[in-house]
């Protein structure tokens, strides 16, 4: 069984960048474009990592980890923060409420994918 | 059998019995076991009131004028049941003050004025005297007729030489008994307990006495209280005694005299001594307050029924009834009785003449003599070492004298009319008392030329409608003085002053006294402005109860003094012992441990100065302290200089404050800039982190993009141009972005550079309808223009106007239903000014969303299915370029029904000053914040 | 203290009281020759009247004394 990623963000492109990145490397994987989405998609999909985008719609990036993190199920899941705003304390909400890491925009692809397998394995 | 001697005898040792009460109760008092500390001892000293008049009077009244006897007992009744005030009030006055006399008080409270004391003084001597005289002759001819038992004889109406006449030989002896009672030695205070004592006792013996008649002639003479006004009733003459006379002027006396009498019981100069200076205890009162009324009453019971009885047994009128209380036992032929009855008179008499001969002496000493004495220099008063004996005796020649003058009044008046009246004539004479005193305690605006005024009026009044009629029916004076009033003047008549006639004679002269004495006392009181002694006097007086302690005002005095000096000089007036335990006491009170070690400042003055009042009188004493004490009399300036001081400090100290409360509002609205200050900050934040966040979400894609076409060469075509696709498009994204930004950055900052021409705002329309039409037409959206023929040109940047125009357009093809959309574009002049409206049959904007979409980077639409196209700085920029242009940008939506943004030019404008930041503006333009 | 001022009012308001009594035109509705147990009602008025003003003053004084 593959690896399932979740990529949570709003902007079409980037989404189409990360998707394509992710089953270049063989993960299966899903969208979700906002918040409610993600969550509902957490529960369906139960992926293994998710690529979680901060600036949302509704609901912000930081409150769907939040989410997650309170259901004692997805304790396990690992969750990458996406982040335009460098601003530290952005990224220190985002590990105190319980990211595992982030990632600033624009990434660099090599990077990204290398961070990914790192986490949570190969695909198989 | 009642011998001559034994009268003599029974009355020297009644006289007896007085004086060693009296000795008793001294020699009690400086041994601090005071006998009179008790409230009845104090309720029936006050009954001192009634004199030989009531014991005799009364009847007489009774007899001749029925119910009315009783009004000058209601009076007091009534006044009682004010004296928890009134007589409080000036009891705690009196002792704050060491007051010691009616004249001392009006003198006190009035600046100290010595003249006022003097005045005061007269006119109780001239009111008093008669009523002197009235009890001479009381004793005098009851004494007569009880020599004559057992038979009853009205003494002739004789003038007797000088030296036969009982009546002298009773003022010598009353003279002498008083002189050994009341002026043994010197009181501060004015006390004299031994006398308080006696006069206690007396009205014991006389109410008993009277009260013995009474029953004696009700119930043994006749057979009760039935019999004897069955009896009466059947004489027609005593039948209208029973009754008031129809006409209301007997109401109005009556009223007038109780009134009368009310006053009287007040400022009677005995009764001020018995209630106010001999006062030990205010809750004394308490008890007198009814006792002495009960007094009254029991006094008075018996007095219609004697009077009755007298008239039905002494029927041929030979008798006068005066005598009825004595006559009686006679005619009934009770030896025992008689004597009693005697006796009973006697006491009446002799406390009266004690108590306001003490009383009147002390006046006389310390208000009228004293103080014309320290005036003569000649006398050289002020080096003598020792003046108690000076001031004792001063008393005592005064006390003969107006025993003296007492006597003389009652030899030549005889047996005038004028003695029988001449009570309530002294009544009306201290009753002038009232106003200045009463005034004195509860107005602080009397002042001393007012009470001059007020009181001599009152009594020159007085003494024109009462005391010189009453001289012209005695034959002192020309009748016709009477009749046409003076030179014939006859509005000036004195019994009917100024044509006011139908009233008795007594309430025509109060009411015209009373009159020009109040009158002249307020009315100039109020004319006139008081000195600071009045001021502070008048304060200390009226608000006695606000003042703690011992009621000492605030000190207006300056100058030095030593404490010896001091204490010698009140030494000389009390006695060195005496002087010298005071000063102790209150060196003590002070804390001080010695007398020597006493500050010589305000308070010791006062204290010296208040000492002396009570031997010498206020204003004497005053007089003898400044001689001492260099003193530096604080003039009005100085006053008012220490006033301005303070009223100085007082206003920089109210500059201080407000200076301290604008300090706080400046601080409160620094605090509230500050915060704003802070708000923007954190606005600004937001803003740059959001371009940033903006500006580095294209980036994502293109690098991310860019990166991918690098390492995955082998993509098929499809793919790689759709990633290609992206990279362009995000990059004119990025692109448009960042222009914007600092477009509206730009304009925001007032940097911008505005080419302002006249344009044809059609013309501009016009352009940008085909510019969009590319646009529209990719989503077939209809575009309509309606535009009329002929639009003055407006002052306006015409790339900018294209950037609004465009903007607003593309937005509408933006959110038109695609094959469904219209859009229509309409050019108008409303009210004075060029407008464009740019309507679509979108799905409108909800109206919390019609605020948001003009701020920044905000966009609507439905982002569940869609994202945005523009930038969201499309509507703000466009809104700034319209403002610029001195118009207004907004937008009317009902959701579901379409959105139209509308904006207007006005035809001639100065560009607006840009405000670096964007201020909301509610309807009606007003700005908030 | 509260008890005085009330004894003051009291006592003021009874010396209000008297004076009506005891003046015209109260007074006059007893002036008449009747006579109550021999005695001239007038003379029984002002003496009833005088009583009861000492009771109440007498009440009042000792009430709050």
């Amino acid at each position: 069984m593959a690896k399932k990623i979740l990529i949570v963000d709003d902007e079409p492109n980037i989404v189409t960048s990360l998707e394509f990145l992710m089953e270049q490397v063989g993960y299966e994987v899903r969208v979700a474009r906002n918040g409610d989405a993600a969550l509902e998609s957490v529960r369906s999909f139960e992926p293994d990592l998710i690529l979680l985008d901060v600036m949302l719609p509704k609901k912000s990036g930081f409150e769907v980890c939040q989410k997650i993190r309170e259901n004692p199920l997805w304790q396990n899941i690992q969750i990458v923060m996406l982040t335009a705003k460098g601003r530290e304390s952005e990224v220190a909400k985002g590990l105190a409420i319980g990211a595992d890491t982030y990632i600033t925009k624009p990434f660099s692809t090599k990077e990204l994918v290398a961070r990914v397998r790192q986490m949570v394995g190969e695909p198989i | 059998m009642l011998q001559g001697w034994l009268i003599l005898l029974a009355s020297f040792a009644y006289l007896g019995v007085l004086f060693a009460i009296a000795y008793y109760g001294d020699k009690r008092a400086d041994a601090g076991r005071s006998i009179i500390s008790n409230p009845y001892v104090y309720a029936l000293s006050l009954a001192v009131y009634c004199t030989s008049w009531t014991f005799y009077g009364s009847v007489g009244r009774a007899a001749g004028s029925g119910i009315g006897f009783l009004t000058i007992y209601i009076g007091p009744t009534l006044m009682a049941l004010l004296w928890w005030v009134v007589l409080r009030k000036i009891i705690r006055i009196s002792k704050a003050n060491r007051i010691t006399s009616i004249a001392d008080f009006v003198a006190s409270r009035y600046g100290k004025s010595t003249l006022l004391g003097g005045l005061a003084t007269i006119i109780a001597v001239v009111g008093v005297v008669p009523y002197i005289a009235l009890q001479l002759k009381a004793v005098s001819s009851s004494f007569t007729i009880v020599m004559q038992y057992p038979d009853v004889v009205t003494p002739a109406e004789r003038a007797a030489p000088l030296f036969q006449e009982e009546a002298l030989y009773v003022a010598l002896a009353l003279a002498v008994f008083t002189i050994v009672f009341g002026t043994r030695h010197l009181d501060a205070t004015e006390r004299h307990e031994g006398m308080v004592a006696a006069i206690a006792f007396e009205s014991v013996v006389k109410l008993a006495a009277f009260v013995a008649v009474g029953v004696f002639v009700t119930f043994v003479l006749y057979n009760g209280v039935g019999d004897l006004f069955g009896y009466a009733g059947n004489h027609p003459e005593l039948q209208q005694l029973l009754v008031f006379g129809t006409d209301t002027t007997t109401y109005s006396d009556w009223a007038w005299l109780t009134f009368l009498s009310m006053l009287a019981i007040m400022f009677l100069p005995r009764q001020f001594q018995v209630a106010v200076v001999e006062n030990v205890d205010e809750s004394h009162l308490n008890k007198a307050i009814w006792l002495f009324p009960l007094y009254l009453i029991a006094i008075n019971l018996f007095v219609l029924p004697i009077a009755f009885a007298g008239q039905l047994h002494f029927s041929n009128g030979d008798v006068n009834a005066d005598t009825f209380v004595l006559t009686l036992p006679m005619a009934g032929q009770r030896p025992a009785l008689t004597l009693f009855a005697f006796i009973g008179g006697l006491s009446a008499a002799t406390g009266m003449v004690i108590v306001e001969t003490i009383a009147l002496s002390t006046m006389v000493c310390n208000d009228l003599v004293m103080p014309v004495l320290l005036r003569i220099r000649s006398l050289r008063l002020n080096e003598r070492r020792d003046l108690t004996g000076l001031l004792l005796n001063i008393r005592r020649g005064t006390i003969g004298l107006l025993l003296l003058l007492g006597y003389l009044y009652f030899h030549f008046a005889g047996e005038s009319k004028a003695l029988v009246e001449i009570g309530l004539i002294s009544f009306a004479a201290v009753a002038q008392f009232g106003p200045v005193i009463l005034g004195g305690i509860y107005w602080k605006g009397g002042t001393r030329v007012g009470a001059l005024t007020g009181l001599s009026a009152g009594f020159l009044v007085w003494a024109y409608t009462l005391l010189l009629p009453a001289f012209a029916q005695s034959g002192w004076f020309p009748a016709t003085f009477l009749e046409d009033g003076p030179f014939g003047i006859g509005l000036l008549r004195p019994l009917s002053l100024f044509g006011l006639t139908g009233m008795d004679q007594i309430a025509h002269a109060m009411f015209w006294s009373m009159f020009f004495n109040i009158g002249g006392y307020v009315g100039v009181s109020l004319m006139r402005r008081q000195n600071i002694v009045e001021h502070s006097q008048a304060t200390l007086f009226v608000d006695i109860y606000d003042k703690v302690g011992d009621g000492s005002a605030p000190r207006f005095w300056r100058g030095t003094a030593s404490v010896d000096d001091l204490c010698a000089l009140v030494g000389r007036f009390l006695g060195h012992d005496r002087a010298n335990s005071a000063f102790v006491d209150y060196a003590q009170r002070r804390g001080i441990p010695s007398v020597r070690e006493l500050p010589a400042d305000a308070d010791l003055v006062h204290f010296a100065e208040t000492l002396l009042a009570g031997a010498i009188g206020a204003a004497s004493a005053r007089v003898m302290v400044s001689s001492v004490v260099k003193e530096e009399p604080l003039g009005m300036d100085e006053v008012m200089s220490i006033l301005n001081e303070t009223s100085q400090v007082i206003a920089y100290s109210n500059r201080l404050e407000q200076k301290s409360r604008e300090l706080e509002a400046a601080t409160a609205e620094l605090r509230a800039a500050n915060k704003q200050l802070q708000e923007l900050d954190r606005l600004k934040d937001d803003f740059i982190s959001t371009v940033t966040h903006e500006l580095r979400t294209p980036l994502t894609s293109i690098r991310a993009f860019s990166e991918i076409l690098y390492d995955h060469q082998d993509l098929d075509i499809a793919q790689r141009n759709k990633f290609l696709g992206i990279i362009v498009k995000e990059s004119e994204r990025l692109t448009r972005l960042i222009n914007q930004v600092l477009d509206l950055s730009k304009i925001e900052s007032g940097n911008a550079e505005w080419n302002m021409t006249d344009v044809d705002v059609r013309e501009a329309i016009d352009e940008a309808v085909m510019a969009t039409s590319q646009l529209a037409r990719e989503k077939r959206v209809q575009i309509t223009v309606d535009l009329p023929d002929n639009v003055p040109p407006v002052t306006v940047d015409r790339d900018r106007l294209m950037q609004v125009l465009l903007n607003l357009l593309s937005n509408a093809v933006k959110f038109c239903y695609p094959a469904d959309g219209h859009i229509a574009v309409r050019l108008y002049d409303d009210s004075g000014a060029l407008r464009v409206d740019v309507s679509d049959n979108g799905p409108g904007i909800k109206p919390e969303d019609q605020r948001i979409i003009f701020d920044k980077f905000r966009q609507v639409g439905n982002t569940m299915t869609e994202k945005p196209h523009g930038t969201g700085l499309g509507l703000p920029i466009s809104r700034q370029i319209i403002t610029h242009f001195g118009g207004k940008l907004w937008v009317n939506s009902t959701p579901g029904a379409g959105a139209t943004f509308s904006f207007t030019l006005p035809y001639h404008h100065e560009p607006a000053v840009e405000q670096p930041i964007e201020r909301p503006l509610l309807m009606g333009g007003q700005h908030y914040g | 203290m509260r008890t005085s001022n009330t004894k003051k009012q009291r006592l003021i308001a009874l010396f209000f009281l008297g004076c009506l009594f005891f003046n015209y035109p109260l007074l006059s509705l007893f002036n008449a020759p009747h006579a109550i147990l021999g005695i001239p009602l007038l003379y029984v008025y002002v003496f009833f009247v005088w009583i009861c003003l000492i009771g109440l003053t007498i009440i009042i004084v000792e009430r709050s004394g």
